[in-house]
Formats: C-alpha cells, structure tokens, sequence
C-alpha cells in the first residue's frame, strides 16, 4: 500500500515537472512565430525551432556567470540581442571552456560567446565574427608580491584557466610552470592560499576577482591585448553573415555600448 | 590519409605535444601507486576493528570511529574530497598536488577496501576462530594464520576491481591542476580543437593499463588457487 501511495506520488510530480515545461513552451512560441513570420525565408529555415544555442562558460565574470540561478552578463545579453536580431530565442549551454570550440564545430551549439579570443589555433577550426569588445590579459598578484613587471614572471609557478589565451601565451614565459585549473576562480584561489606567485587573466573578471578577495592586486601593467569575438562553425557561412549583420546594428544604435557600459564601469 | 597523418601530427608531434600525454600517464601511475598503498593500509586496519567488534564486541569507540569514516567517504563524491583536501584542509599550505591527489585517493579507496576486506574476513566460518582459540592461539594469531590468508584469496577479485576503478577515478586529478593523464589529453584538446585524437590516446592507455593490471591479478588469483586442490 505504501509503495503504491509512492508511485502515485512520483506520478503527480512528473506530470507536474512536465505540466511546467509545456506551459513555458507554449509561453515562447507564439512570438517566437511573430517575429519569424516578419523575418525573411532565410530565418525560418534557421527556424527548425527558432533557437540559437550559445555554448559559453559561466564563470567569466562580467562577460558570463551566475546570478540568482540564472546566466547573465555581457556575453549573454549581446547574444540576446543578436537573437531578438534575427527573430530567434537564444538557449544557453553553459561547459568548460575548452570544450566551447568544440561543441561549436560538432554542432552541439550555433554559436560560442565565451569573451574568445581570436587565435591562430582556433581560427583554423572555426570562423570568428567582427569584434564586440577589447580585452586585456592582466595579471593578478598578492599584495606583498616581489613582481613589479610582467618580465618578473619569468621562474615563477602561474595559474591560468585552461584553454584561456593566458594560458597559451603563458607558455612563452621563460621557465614558469604554468597550472591549468578548469576555472578562473579556482586559479585566484590557488593564489590567495600561497600556492602560486601569480594568476594570468582576462582584465574584467581580474577585477571581479581581486574585488572580492582580499590582498589580491593587478599588475598595472597589461599582459597582451586582444579582442573578443563570436565563435560559429566554419560550415556555417550564413550564421556568421547574420551574426555579424546583427553586430553592426547593435554597434549602429549604441546598443553594444550600452550592454557594456551596464556591467563595466568606465575609469 | 593525409588528413589523418596532418591531424596525428598536430596532436601529437607539433610542439612536442606527446610529453602532455607520457608525463601525464607518469603522474597518474605515481598518483594510483601511493593511493593504492594507502587505501590497503587503510581498508585494513579499518576492516580489522570492523570484524574484531562484530565478532567479539570488543572496540566499541574505534568502531564507531570507523563507521563514521565510511560513512562519510562513501557517501560524498570522489572529486569533492578532492578539492576540500586541496583548498580546505591545505588551504593555507603550499602543498604539492601529487601529495594532496595521493591522500584524498588513499582515503576515499580506503573506505571500499574496508568493506571488501571485511566482507572477506566475515565469509570465513565462525568454527574456525572458534577452533584456533581453542587449539591456544590468540585471537591475533588466530586472525594471522588462520583467517586472513582465506579471507584474502575470496576477496581478491573483488580488491583488483576496486584498484581498476582507483586507477580510473585518478583522472579527475584535473581539477586541482594536476597533469594527470585525462588532463593531458584536456591540454592537448584545447590547443587543437580535436576531440577525437586526444580522447582516444587518453582512452587506449588507460585501456592497456586496465588490462595489464587484470592479467596480473588473474595470474595471481591461479597461483592462490593451487592450494586448493
């Protein structure tokens, strides 16, 4: 009798588990279909659905990282709107960041926001769209370190995140050891309990993370600059053409300046 | 074939790129070696006080003790011992990974082993404590010469399996940042953007070593079964 009880109980809260994603759909669809139906045929053919999936890592304050249960930031708001550019819904997959390119170029995703990097390795296995934002790989020290320059580094124990261009160009460091941790904040950990001299980063979570733990500082002096941009796959002409088509009318109208502006404050 | 030679070279040979791999797999055997000592000298000594109370009730607080301990470890995942072995028992020590992987490995293997070893120790008849004792050795004696070399022949397939899934479990050292084999592969990975060489190395030569650990196990289980006869 119990385990009947049970059962029925289990029932209930799948039909309503299920009930929740129905109403949630059916929520989305209708102006989904509005917008498709204004967007030129070449949309819906995109439209098996009308998503466009983003493969990101969210843990790259401000670019991407969680808030309140939900994945927010530059990143995802830029998508957003290139979404709501080409009449479609954006679906956030959120993994390591080095399976970003990868998910990409099988398909799993449309298109990677990740604040990436435009390199030679990945340029040749995937295409990248215009640039949406400059960066800075910093570097982040204790308080009382003896590093003064980005020279100092060299024999030093660095923390980087996997796959992240700190990563690749810290490579060119001269007799550093270089620690890969899955996540930058692992790597600002590792810094903060003395485990390593310094942590190589992306200068706005750098910020993040330097805020948030005490006796952390960035080294004024920058380590490379770059630019970020939106990674899709290299068989995927027509997404690049539309994504880059939806950046520059974002640029036009002030949009992008906007998204940024609300997460990084000016200097 | 061009395609494949031009990918096996960037994945392997451009940059040297094979030393991420052989170091790695050098990493990974220091790292299941050590926490293979520990997890025997561990699971022993827990199954021991096990056993003991259960057969005699006697060490009551050092049961308890254990049973916490297993509890514990059993019931929390591998990789988040890891990261509290790493970040919060050494939070404030520069330790060095290999160490931090060998212990939170050990401790967690210990666990397994505990259960496999008493469970050996347990499927011996009680008749043959009983005999031991009354032939005049101590139940030490008794335990040394009389039940653990049976208790150890039933239980060793069932030790080699749990060594086999150390060995594997060994590859989420990468989240403390440790060069591990499977973190060798990653490295690789995120170089070249390739799953599928990487991947597969990494797969085969955990594969092999799970393979040449088996044989070895089954020449020693046929050597143990010749008394039997």
């Amino acid at each position: 009798m119990k385990k009947k009880i049970l059962a029925l109980m289990l029932v209930c809260s799948m039909a309503a588990a299920l009930a929740a994603c129905g109403s949630k759909e059916a929520a989305a669809e209708p102006a989904a279909e509005e917008t498709e139906a204004a967007e030129d045929e070449a949309a819906e053919e995109e439209a098996a659905g009308g998503t466009l999936v983003m493969a990101t890592n969210a843990e790259f304050p401000p670019y991407e990282y969680h808030d309140n249960n939900e994945i927010v930031g530059i990143d995802v708001e830029i998508a957003q709107s290139i979404a709501e550019e080409l009449g479609m819904t954006l679906q956030i997959e959120d993994m390591a960041f080095d399976s970003i390119i990868l998910a990409v170029n099988s398909g799993k995703a449309d298109i990677g926001v990740a604040g990436m990097t435009v390199t030679e390795d990945r340029l040749e296995n995937v295409n990248f769209s215009d640039s949406y934002a400059t960066a800075a790989q910093v570097v982040i020290l204790k308080e009382d370190s003896e590093i003064a320059t980005v020279d100092d580094l060299a024999g030093k124990t660095i923390g980087v995140q996997l796959g992240t261009t700190g990563d690749i160009y810290a490579d060119d460091i001269e007799d550093a050891t270089i620690e890969r941790y899955n996540k930058g904040f692992e790597a600002v950990q590792a810094l903060s309990q003395g485990k390593i001299d310094a942590v190589i980063i992306d200068r706005e979570p750098a910020k993040v993370f330097v805020e948030e733990n005490e006796g952390l500082k960035i080294l004024d002096e920058e380590f490379t600059v770059e630019e970020y941009a939106i990674a899709i796959a290299k068989d995927n002409e027509e997404l690049l053409e539309k994504v880059n088509g939806a950046l520059a009318a974002l640029k036009e109208s002030g949009k992008l300046d906007e998204i940024i502006a609300k997460y990084i404050t000016a200097e | 074939m061009e395609a494949l030679s031009n990918a096996i070279y960037k994945n392997f040979i451009k940059d040297d790129r094979w030393r991420y791999i052989t170091s790695g797999l050098g990493v990974t055997l220091k790292v299941t070696f050590f926490a293979v000592l520990i997890g025997i000298l561990l699971g022993f000594l827990v199954a021991i006080v096990r056993s003991t109370y259960d057969r005699t009730g006697k060490m009551k607080i050092l049961n308890a003790i254990c049973k916490l301990y297993l509890t514990v470890i059993r019931g929390t995942p591998v990789v988040v011992q890891l990261l509290i072995i790493y970040f919060v028992v050494f939070a404030s020590t520069n330790v060095s990974k290999v160490l931090a992987a060998v212990l939170a490995f050990g401790i967690n293997s210990g666990a397994y082993v505990a259960e496999i070893c008493r469970s050996g120790i347990m499927s011996i008849d009680i008749g043959q404590l009983e005999a031991g004792r009354s032939l005049g050795f101590s139940y030490a004696q008794t335990m040394w010469y009389v039940i653990l070399p049976q208790a150890f022949k039933n239980v060793l397939p069932a030790l080699g399996n749990e060594f086999i899934v150390l060995l594997k479990e060994t590859s989420v050292a990468g989240y403390i940042a440790l060069e591990d084999l499977t973190k060798g592969g990653d490295i690789i990975r995120s170089r070249t953007y390739n799953a599928f060489f990487p991947l597969m190395a990494v797969a085969g030569i955990y594969l092999i070593m799970v393979l040449i650990f088996s044989h070895f196990v089954t020449l020693l289980e046929r050597r143990l079964k010749q008394s039997e006869r």
